[in-house]
């Protein structure tokens, strides 16, 4: 990919809601330029999709739970890994899917509201698939970090002072 | 006789007396009692040190490195000084001989002076310039003389104002590119010239590169690699601005050995040697550091890009830095002078910034501002002075 086009992904990557304009000023380049490259990139399903990463903790309303679950699974013929993915990422509830390597195959992370909810996801929908041989289900007490933004009130005042030589 | 007997004059050295008090201190006093001030006054870097190396110092204490060190340096460190440089610069230097780590490039240039120049002897300073060269100059004795480059240069040195510069008395020069205040660099065929007239005249080098790792366009060009000017120069830098560690106050000054050598004997009797816990994290700096440094490089030139051109949209004149993290624009057409300009945008819309003519000579006309600050602080910076530019042409 282009130096410049990479420059801009990079921006972009970090904080979704920066304008043409100052893109266009810091990779210095024609608005008309860097609106072309957004566009290819999201043609090109580079760039998936724009959102916000909210720390639902605050959120008083919301009292869901995150679980993730290693799964191993006997991989099928001619299609490997990809058909029972694909059986597990339709579900809705399903986050995130990975294939790993290691002890197990998969990587599920999965949104519920109650631990229950997801009980129920694992043992009747997850478990219920012939290729699945067994799952192990974590639940999330805590987020710190996520998608490089780290959590909770973490003191990132400037401690510079005003007006130094 | 007792303190009180003393005339007030007589309690203080006379060449303490001479020097006049700083120019920021007086905006820093100002904007600090300030709420809402949008600081683009800060001369250093908006990152927080890199985790492994504060990691590795942390590490360092734990494991109980806290004792003197060699007053060179930890000898490790100064290998790897010297492997980085050559690395990076093409400007190798002997760990063992000719390699000092100070107490920041700060103390380098104090031990260069005082190990340099004798009292009465003249050292040519570039300005608008670093704040504190023409006071270490005068309290190590020497006479300070100012060259005021020119916006229509870029603010690069020519062979002609050194030449206008140099006297019988002259023993140095001291050169600072990329430079703070004004961004300026000079690449190689630009410093052939000057290096030119140095060897004419026998003349030694300070070449303060402290912002090499910044710059934006070419790759900096160390003076020491010019033909014939190993030699004759003193080569300072350290870690303040690269590698975001302006509060561990290290650096490091490369020297011929008996340059170095005099200026360990100062560095010994005054230092004894730079922090511990600093030199351990400057190493982890320089064995892990390559990435993060590229990062934060990265980061300044796209904001760099960025205040140049949104200084061009409401206005203002502004030459293209090529290294620093600072733009050095013109308000003249305000027809203010610096000091009026800053303080009035200071108290009208709460922007810091620092006055040109603290910088010295050429530096009126113009305002330092630092893009070290978060893109947030720097497009709301330009805003308020694109308010203030309206109400005042
Ligand atoms: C040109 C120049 N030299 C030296 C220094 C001092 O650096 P240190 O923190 O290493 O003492 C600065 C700091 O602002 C500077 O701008």
């Amino acid at each position: 990919m282009e130096n410049k086009k990479l420059e801009v992904l990079r921006l972009l990557e970090e904080n979704g809601r920066m304008d043409v304009s100052t893109i266009a000023k810091m990779v210095d380049e024609k608005e008309k330029k860097v609106q072309s490259m957004i566009d290819e990139l999201e043609e090109e399903n580079i760039i998936v999709s724009y959102a916000a990463v909210v720390d639902w903790s605050k959120v008083n309303e919301r009292e869901g739970v995150t679980a993730m679950i290693d799964v191993k699974v006997t991989p099928q013929r001619g299609v490997g890994f990809d058909e029972v993915a694909e059986r597990i990422y339709r579900f809705p509830e399903v986050k995130a899917l990975y294939l790993v390597s290691g002890a197990y195959d998969l990587s599920v992370v999965i949104d519920g509201n109650t631990m229950s909810e997801i009980a129920n996801f694992v043992s009747e929908k997850l478990s219920a698939l012939d290729s699945v041989i067994s799952t192990t289900t974590h639940f999330r007490l805590k987020t710190y970090k996520h998608d490089g933004v780290v959590f909770g009130d973490e003191d990132d005042d400037d401690k510079r002072i005003v007006v130094a030589p | 006789m007792t303190i009180s007997s003393f005339r007030q004059t007589d309690r203080l050295s006379k060449s303490v007396q001479n020097i006049k008090p700083s120019g920021i201190r007086r905006f820093f006093d100002m904007a600090s009692t300030m709420e809402n001030v949008i600081s683009l006054g800060v001369g250093e870097p908006d990152f927080v040190t890199p985790w492994n190396v504060r990691e590795a110092s942390i590490a360092s204490m734990e494991r109980g490195y806290t004792s003197y060190t060699s007053n060179a340096g930890v000898f490790e460190l100064r290998e790897e000084i010297a492997r980085y440089l050559d690395d990076r610069f093409s400007t190798p230097y002997d760990p063992e001989k000719e390699i000092i780590v100070t107490v920041g490039a700060s103390e380098a240039i104090d031990i260069t002076m005082r190990a340099t120049i004798n009292p009465g002897e003249e050292v040519v300073i570039i300005e608008p310039g670093f704040v504190a060269y023409a006071p270490i100059v005068s309290l190590a004795g020497g006479v300070p003389v100012s060259i005021g480059t020119k916006k229509e240069n870029g603010f690069k040195l020519t062979k002609e104002e050194l030449e206008a510069a140099i006297t019988p008395n002259t023993k140095a020069v001291m050169l600072c590119f990329p430079n703070n205040p004004t961004g300026a660099v000079m690449t190689k065929d630009e410093l052939l010239p000057i290096a030119e007239v140095i060897q004419k005249h026998n003349l030694l080098v300070i070449s303060d590169e402290i912002y090499a790792e910044l710059s934006y366009d070419n790759e900096h060009y160390s003076f020491p690699r010019l033909p014939n000017m190993r030699d004759r120069t003193i080569l300072i830098s350290g870690f303040s601005k690269a590698f975001a560690m302006t509060g561990w106050r290290l650096g490091f000054v490369c020297a011929p050995s008996d340059i170095s050598s005099a200026m360990l004997k100062i560095h010994q009797y005054t230092m004894m040697c730079a922090s511990s816990l600093a030199q351990y994290g400057a190493l982890e700096a320089l064995q892990n550091g390559r990435e993060e440094v590229e990062r934060m490089v990265t980061s300044y030139r796209q904001r760099r890009n960025f205040i140049v051109k949104a200084f061009s949209e409401i206005g203002m004149s502004c030459h293209v830095p090529g290294g620093a993290f600072y733009a050095f624009p013109s308000i003249e057409k305000t027809g203010m002078d610096s000091e009026k300009f800053a303080e009035e945008l200071l108290k009208e819309e709460q922007v810091a910034v620092v006055p040109g003519n603290v910088f010295g000579e050429g530096g009126d006309g113009h305002i330092r501002c630092s893009y070290a600050t978060s893109m947030d602080s720097l497009q709301t910076a330009i805003e308020r002075m694109g308010r203030f530019l309206e109400k005042h042409s």
